[in-house]
């Protein structure tokens, strides 16, 4: 039986459902689907060249420092180090557009923005080196600690943000996450948290098209990361991750909007991991030299340094300048990192709490008197090992 | 730890029954008054005042940005709480239910419990996470677990558990004002449990890590916390039928966990059954006995006995009262201390 046939339908209007309209227009939160892009094309020339010049030689000093850092992995110096090499841009960028009272919240792949942050190179390594945790004050130089569960610290970044604003601060979170972070469900609920509460963030994917092993297609079945912020509410951007001049302009627009209390940006980086996921893995099993070939080409260095000597503002004198720079940053690095750390184990207890429980304060008597029997027998048998 | 220097003097002799819930509001509401740093956020804490209205007229009186209803997502919620401590403030953060704060670990394990650690006492993180926990109120499934193992094993946090209004009082103050994170167990059972009480001069301030004989007795000691208190109180009382004077601790804190207090009891004693509502394996009861049997081995007449729920998941509320341990198991435990009669 219809609805035609019942007994009184003719009587029977159904009643419209309400009106219904959505929050917030979609349209103007959609990226552009071409990445942006100022290198090579003629924004070029309405770019600062003294912005351009100091992001060439910070990238010069970057690169540098991924080779030496990588470098000291096959030292024994460093326990482990995901490297940034081709993500300079990213890097770099991300460090250059916060004011000082702004805060950066760093994966594990970004020790380099927190360095061109100005973070101390020795204090940002300890965590790969493998002596603490966290090698610098958090609140000294507003950098979180580098975060090594994927996508954890967004929420916190949307949180201080947040805090910050109902202080009356305008102070600006720039947290930043891999491709593969972004399927993890803290990814969501910040993103989600940070556009109800709009929040002064700027969220910066940076796509380089593995997460370890897992490409890009498996991660993800959206047309790009910066398409999934129209579902939250917030702009999308698309830039090209290894355009250091257009991804400066992109996350200082997205940093000024923050700023100005008009709420979060996503911005999506499209780059490539040059080296492997680690000095630990082996690229080969995912992916081959031809592959990486393709992207060489549009290397992040050469990409401005071409740009730079075709306007002229670059020659082989200041190349050679920023190479030497690097040069010796890099010789200060390694210098620094071939001495031994001193450590104490007793501090194993210290900073569990404010004050020691109980429980904590026997197994620090317990270490102590180990530690105490452990220098007796060194000291019987003669033996000094300088520690 | 650190706690709030000021306590809320003497009680006056106006007071009158007050059930745990209010004396939790008033905790929230004393701590925010005193505290500007001091936020309140999670799932219905605004309007609604939380589904135990434990946050009830926080929002009113404070507004939303000091009583903020979040997005749903715990993780999110407690993700964000860290990183508005990071700032300086002092989040509170109510999970609506027990299981409910599971999505929330990561957050917890990884990050509230370890950022003091992990920055080398550069940032403290002073978050309070209350959770109403266990059952008993009939609720459906994931509604009523018991989870406090899970937090005691995990450095960096503390675990605490009032089981009377006075302690809900003191402890939840005292969490707030806490410098370290505290997992703040609400035994969601005893919220409507009454104490007079008087809303001028609420309870004092109880530092965290302290437990507390409830009940003085010589035979032997029945180690409980939480929604387990009440049943241990009857216990003592029907076993005084059987001539045994039975001794009662409250834990209060699960972590700083009380050795001393415990210790000294036992060994008056000689004898100890301790008693709680999650799981016995790997449930709290096994560290207790184990530290009890390591500091009082000679005093001890007869092993250390738990007294737990089953190992099961928690079972539905038509059959909730065959897991709970209940005044009869706990006698049974206790006769089973008689262990030279026994063989
Ligand atoms: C929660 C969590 N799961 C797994 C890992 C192990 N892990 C480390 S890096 C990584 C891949 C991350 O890829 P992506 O987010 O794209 O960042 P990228 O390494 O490319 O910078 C994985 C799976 C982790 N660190 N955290």
């Amino acid at each position: 039986m219809t609805v035609q046939e019942l007994p009184g339908a003719a009587a029977y209007r159904p009643t419209p459902p309400p009106a219904w309209k959505p929050l917030t227009d979609p349209a103007p939160l959609l990226p552009d689907p071409e990445p942006y892009r100022v290198l090579g094309t003629d924004a070029a020339a309405d770019a600062d060249p003294e912005l351009m010049l100091r992001l060439y030689a910070e990238l010069v000093r970057g690169r540098r420092y991924n080779v030496q850092a990588t470098a000291l992995t096959k030292q024994g110096r460093l326990a482990v180090y995901p490297s940034s090499t081709g993500q300079e841009a990213c890097e770099i960028a991300a460090a250059l557009v916060l004011e000082e009272r702004d805060w950066l919240f760093p994966s594990y792949r970004d020790t380099l923005a927190a360095v061109a942050r100005g973070l101390d190179p020795v204090e940002a390594l300890t965590l790969l080196r493998g002596d603490r945790h966290t090698g610098y004050d958090p609140r000294e130089h507003r950098i979180a600690p580098l975060c090594t569960p994927l996508a954890t610290q967004l929420p916190h970044a949307v949180g201080l943000a947040h805090a910050a604003r109902l202080k009356g601060d305008d102070v600006v979170a720039l947290a930043m996450v891999g491709d593969g972070g972004t399927s993890e469900g803290d990814f969501h609920e910040a993103l989600n948290f940070a556009a109800v509460w709009r929040a002064p963030v700027v969220f910066l994917v940076q796509n380089n098209g593995f997460a370890i092993s897992v490409p890009l297609a498996k991660q993800t079945a959206a047309p790009s990361f910066a398409h999934k912020a129209v579902g939250y509410g917030m702009p999308g951007r698309l830039v090209d991750g290894n355009d250091a001049a257009a991804m400066h302009e992109v996350l200082g627009e997205a940093v000024a909007r923050a700023r100005r209390g008009e709420g979060p940006t996503l911005v999506e980086a499209v780059t490539y991991r040059m080296d492997a996921h680690t000095n630990a893995d082996d690229a080969t099993r995912y992916r081959t030299d031809s592959d990486v070939e393709v992207w060489r080409a549009h290397d992040p260095v050469t990409l401005l340094e071409r740009e730079l000597t075709g306007r002229g503002l670059l020659d082989e004198d200041r190349i050679e300048e920023a190479r030497e720079a690097a040069e010796r940053m890099a010789a200060a690095l390694r210098e620094r990192m071939n001495a031994d750390p001193v450590l104490d184990p007793m501090d194993l207890f210290t900073h569990v709490y404010a004050e020691r429980t109980g429980q904590l304060r026997e197994q620090a008597d317990g270490l102590r008197a180990e530690l105490a029997a452990e220098q007796e027998r060194h000291g019987e048998h003669g033996a000094e090992d300088g520690r | 730890m650190t706690t709030a220097a000021a306590t809320t003097g003497a009680r006056t002799a106006k007071a009158k029954p007050a059930t745990m819930a209010q004396a939790l509001g008033r905790a929230l509401r004393d701590s925010m008054a005193e505290d500007p740093a001091v936020h309140v956020l999670g799932e219905d804490v605004g309007t609604l005042g939380g589904v135990f209205r434990i946050t009830d007229g926080l929002a009113r009186e404070f507004g939303d940005d000091r009583c903020t209803d979040t997005p749903l997502a715990e993780a999110g919620i407690l993700g964000a709480a860290v990183g508005m401590a990071m700032y300086g403030l002092r989040p509170v953060v109510e999970m609506q239910f027990d299981a409910f704060a599971y999505p929330a670990l990561e957050q917890l394990f990884s990050h509230v419990a370890k950022m003091r650690n992990r920055t080398r006492g550069a940032m403290p993180l002073p978050i309070t996470v209350r959770i109403p926990y266990g059952g008993g109120i009939g609720g459906v499934e994931h509604h009523s677990d018991s989870s406090e193992a899970y937090y005691m094993a995990t450095p960096g946090l503390h675990v605490v558990t009032p089981a009377t209004v006075d302690d809900a009082y003191g402890l939840l103050r005292a969490s707030i004002a806490s410098d370290d994170p505290v997992v703040f167990l609400e035994p969601k059972r005893l919220y409507w449990s009454k104490a007079d009480w008087s809303p001028d001069a609420p309870a004092e301030v109880e530092p965290i890590g302290r437990a507390v004989v409830r009940r003085p007795g010589r035979s032997a000691t029945l180690i409980t916390y939480g929604p387990s208190l009440p049943v241990c109180m009857e216990a003592a009382e029907a076993a005084v039928a059987e001539g045994w004077d039975l001794e009662v601790v409250d834990l209060r804190s699960l972590v700083p966990f009380d050795d001393a207090t415990v210790a000294a009891s036992v060994r008056r004693t000689g004898r100890a059954v301790v008693v709680h509502e999650s799981t016995g394996f790997g449930g709290p009861g096994g560290e207790i006995a184990a530290r009890i049997t390591e500091r009082c081995f000679h005093h001890l007449e007869a092993p250390v006995l738990r007294v737990a729920g089953f190992d099961i998941p928690y079972p539905p509320p038509m059959v909730e009262r065959h897991h709970l341990p209940g005044v009869d198991r706990v006698l049974d435990a206790v006769a089973r201390l008689q262990w030279e009669a026994e063989g």
